[in-house]
């Protein structure tokens, strides 16, 4: 037991506080370093591919999951158990020392800061004709304090030198109160944090313009529910993807290609209220049934059809492409399982501004549809699909395929203008890259190739007390740094001459460098009060 | 006049800035070694106990003891290069300051978009303050820390970190690239004066402990209790401007990115100098670790502000891929 309360108090020292703060600092240093599989499950495959020895180790120490690891959860679970153990006792000494008194005046006030006192000789007259005695003095002295804030307390008692009659005061209460706010609004974050966290959503889907999207689970492309989520968390609602532009920069040679905007336009039909058109930005998600929907990336999906050798439609999509850089350079995958005499999958890049660069090789120099051109690798043989093993829409395995179209071989890279279709060798059929702007308008490249739109939606019911925490956060910070807590001192001393020792003294609870300068102003309005002057 | 005439002028007002600053650097320096030079100024005396006297309808009381406890300032004129130095650095400030407004009205945007203007903005407050706070305390022996720092950042803005105007991306077009951006430019200039004290507060410390004579300068500037509280006040501010760079940071992520809190490379960071500075503000109350620990902290911290300025922008990878380079 006795172990146990050693064990406790430790930990609810100030210093095994600073301790655990600063180690906190330094545990959250690798996840900057190594990349996190929350925010970049990319870069952590990407490490294990390029470091195949030291990952598997690193892996262990769960450095790819630094801010969900057992070491970091332990040193912010100490602090924050450390910070509990430290607010509760001082809330319930604060509660006190709301309700209590100013404590009893010290008998020697020329120990503390800022003291200063003076003489008043026998039977003086105030500035209102009434002569200065000791009662008088301390009560205006009182009426001083508790005009600028102070709560106060009248003490009499004999000392050695007469009869000493004092006014005890204390004020900021607010900054111990701010101290507290501060420091329970953080365990308010941590809690509201873990609590968002189970009970919230995240999921994202790929829609390309003229797609719709219900809020059921299994329309999501991926969806990461917390603990606690069950399916009758969704709120049924729906949106259809009506239109998404993209605006790149074309006057600033500096700048140019560069996105300046893009706006989704979507209408939502959500429980009796019918349709509802609405817009959505990067910086203005939509709010829908519990959900923010966010728009975080997009890109072209070019229409693709695939026909057999009699010229039966056996693939017609618009296929969403990945960007692989600024300017829109996409990499699709094709994959024709069924229809034709063999399985084909084609590995696509399209140019949205075709070029060739000195060596020949295309590229794009601009994101935007100035010269759209597709070009196709196709490859026949098993797909790898049969069997039912889950595989990415994004990835082409190869392994069991032979090229009858590309680089390396005979058959060269079939490249396709909007409109413009190609045999596929071997007498398999034929593909087009089909032109998506309408007839009327065929003409217009910027609308030949459709366009898709990634979202994110997420549900954190939680999120708005994270919000109110952190402003409890940032009060209670601005409160408990500059609202200064002191206690002051007046007294007078009767001697038994009829003069009046007056004392003024004042003591700091916490960071005050106002205090000599506010117990100076005291004594100064005070000795005003009393109509008496200061000459030098 | 063009966007690009603008950005030309605003380049032109940043070099002479860096001109004028780079004197103000030399005078600075020179007060220094003349305060060295100085015969070590005798500390006053508290004055004795009568030093006024209360008059009360005709009879006179005296007073035992002065109203403010407080030694008054060591009498030192300020010498004419500190004169000259001040003076030049607050009309260096006024170009960089106009440098500063003009590249945002080229860009038609506030000037904090990338690293180089950031390295501009954020200059142009750490020098702002340090030149108008002198109107609180005479914190002008500072200034040869404070145009030096000034000048490194701009050299490295202007030839380092330097882009032409570019229109904002969509995820930077929100009026929380204003608040949030412009806040943590304020928070890293108090930070920058704290640590500017902090690291006086050291060197202080030991020469009050005799353990070396050298730098007979700092007997003009307050003793390392005065320099430490001075710096734990500025901190402060700092602090409170960080917290609150945080949370709006928070509210903007949740807006662009979908989500308050993700432990980007640049949220980890602002996170570890948030926690420092934390643990500097309890280390005041810790006790053995007031004085020079607790300035050890501010400058880590500092260092910290600095490298999430540098090296985290250009090497990590992250979503605050903004400096444009």
């Amino acid at each position: 037991m006795g172990y146990l309360r050693f064990f406790w108090r430790q930990l609810t020292s100030m210093r095994t506080a600073l301790f655990l703060l600063l180690l906190l600092a330094i545990a959250a240093v690798p996840g900057s370093l190594f990349p996190q599989r929350s925010s970049d499950p990319n870069g952590v495959s990407l490490y294990f591919t390029n470091n195949k020895d030291l990952a598997p180790v690193l892996d262990k120490l769960q450095l790819f999951d630094v801010y969900s690891s057992a070491w970091f959860s332990a040193i912010y679970l100490l602090l924050f158990i450390s910070l509990i153990g430290c607010v509760i006792p001082r809330t319930a000494f604060h509660l006190k020392a709301l309700r209590s008194k100013p404590p009893r005046t010290p008998a020697r006030l020329d120990r503390l800061a800022a003291f200063s006192a003076f003489e008043i000789a026998p039977g003086q007259l105030d500035a209102a004709s009434a002569p200065i005695t000791a009662t008088s003095t301390v009560e205006a002295a009182r009426q001083n304090l508790r005009k600028s804030g102070y709560r106060v307390q009248l003490f009499e008692n004999r000392g050695p030198d007469g009869p000493e009659f004092s006014v005890s005061a204390e004020r900021g209460y607010l900054r111990e109160t701010g101290n507290l706010i501060f420091h329970t609004a953080l365990i308010g974050i941590l809690l509201a944090v873990g609590i968002g966290g189970g009970f919230g959503y995240t999921g994202q889907k790929v829609l390309v313009v003229g797609q719709a999207f219900a809020n059921v689970r299994i329309s999501f492309d991926s969806f990461n529910p917390g603990r606690f989520f069950n399916d009758n968390q969704l709120q049924p609602y729906r949106l259809v993807v009506d239109d998404f532009t993209a605006k790149y920069e074309k006057e600033n040679l500096n700048a140019f290609g560069q996105p300046i905007d893009y706006t989704l336009k979507v209408t939502t039909y959500e429980g009796s209220g019918g349709a509802k058109k609405q817009v959505l930005k990067v910086n203005s998600p939509l709010e829908i049934g519990g959900n923010q929907v966010y728009l975080l990336g997009n890109g072209y999906a070019p229409f693709v059809t695939v026909k057999d050798p009699t010229g039966k439609v056996v693939f017609s999509e618009k296929v969403p492409f990945l960007p692989q850089d600024a300017n829109l350079t996409s990499l699709g995958i094709v994959k024709i399982a069924d229809g034709l005499s063999s399985q084909v999958g084609m590995r696509a890049l399209l140019y949205p501004t075709a070029v060739k660069d000195s060596a020949g090789a295309s590229a794009s120099n601009n994101p935007d549809l100035y010269n759209p051109e597709l070009a196709l690798v196709v490859y026949k043989g098993d797909l790898g699909i049969d069997k039912g093993v889950p595989t990415s829409s994004y990835s082409l395995n190869t392994d069991k395929m032979t090229e009858i179209a590309g680089p390396g071989i005979d058959a060269a890279t079939i490249r396709l203008k909007p409109g413009e279709t190609a045999t596929i060798p071997g007498g398999l059929g034929s593909v087009t890259f089909e032109n998506a702007a309408p007839k009327s308008d065929a003409k217009n490249l910027q609308l030949s190739v459709p366009r898709f739109v990634s979202l994110d939606v997420h549900r954190d019911p939680t999120q708005g007390w994270v919000l109110f925490f952190a402003i409890l956060v940032l009060g209670g910070l601005l409160t408990s740094l500059f609202i200064p807590r002191r206690r002051v001192w007046v007294k007078v001393i009767e001697a038994s001459d009829g003069r009046l020792r007056l004392e003024y003294a004042g003591l700091a609870r916490g960071e005050d460098p106002g205090l000599d300068a506010a117990v100076a102003d005291i004594a100064a309005r005070h000795s005003q009060q009393l109509g008496l002057k200061l000459t030098s | 006049m063009t966007s690009d005439n603008l950005a030309f002028y605003s380049l032109v007002a940043i070099y002479s800035a860096m001109g004028v600053y780079l004197f103000a650097f030399i005078a600075f320096t020179l007060d220094l070694a003349r305060r060295s030079a100085a015969a070590p100024a005798v500390a006053e005396a508290i004055p004795a106990a009568r030093v006024g006297q209360l008059t009360s309808a005709g009879s006179v009381t005296t007073i035992e003891r002065p109203l403010v406890a407080e030694v008054p300032p060591a009498g030192r004129a300020s010498s004419r290069f500190e004169r000259v130095a001040y003076a030049l650095t607050a009309l260096g400030w006024v170009l960089h300051a106009a440098g500063t407004v003009l590249r945002g009205v080229a860009a038609h945007r506030v000037p904090w978009a990338n690293m180089f203007e950031f390295s501009l903005t954020a200059s142009a407050i750490i020098v702002g303050v340090f030149v108008f706070v002198q109107v609180w305390q005479n914190l002008k022996w500072l200034g040869a820390y404070i145009t030096g720092f000034a000048l490194i950042v701009l050299g490295f803005g202007t030839v380092g970190f330097y882009v032409n105007v570019v229109p904002l991306p969509p995820a930077l077009q929100s009026y929380w690239l204003v608040i949030h951006v412009f806040v943590a430019s304020l928070g890293t200039a108090f930070f920058a004066i704290g640590a500017g004290l902090s690291l006086a507060q050291l060197v202080q410390v030991r020469r009050e402990a005799n353990r070396f004579s050298g730098l007979t300068f700092l007997d003009t500037v307050p003793n390392a209790e005065k320099l430490e509280n001075l710096a734990y006040r500025v901190i402060v501010v700092g602090f409170v401007f960080w917290t609150f760079t945080l949370i709006a940071g928070a509210i903007w992520a949740e807006h662009a990115w979908g989500r308050y809190w993700g432990w980007d490379t640049k949220e980890v960071w602002t996170f570890i100098i948030w926690t420092i500075f934390a643990g500097y503000i309890h280390a005041r109350a810790t006790r053995g670790w007031r004085g020079s620990r607790s300035s050890w902290l501010a400058i880590v911290g500092f260092g910290a502000v600095m490298f999430n300025f540098t090296i985290v922008n250009l090497f990590f990878k992250g979503l605050h891929t903004y400096s444009g380079l």
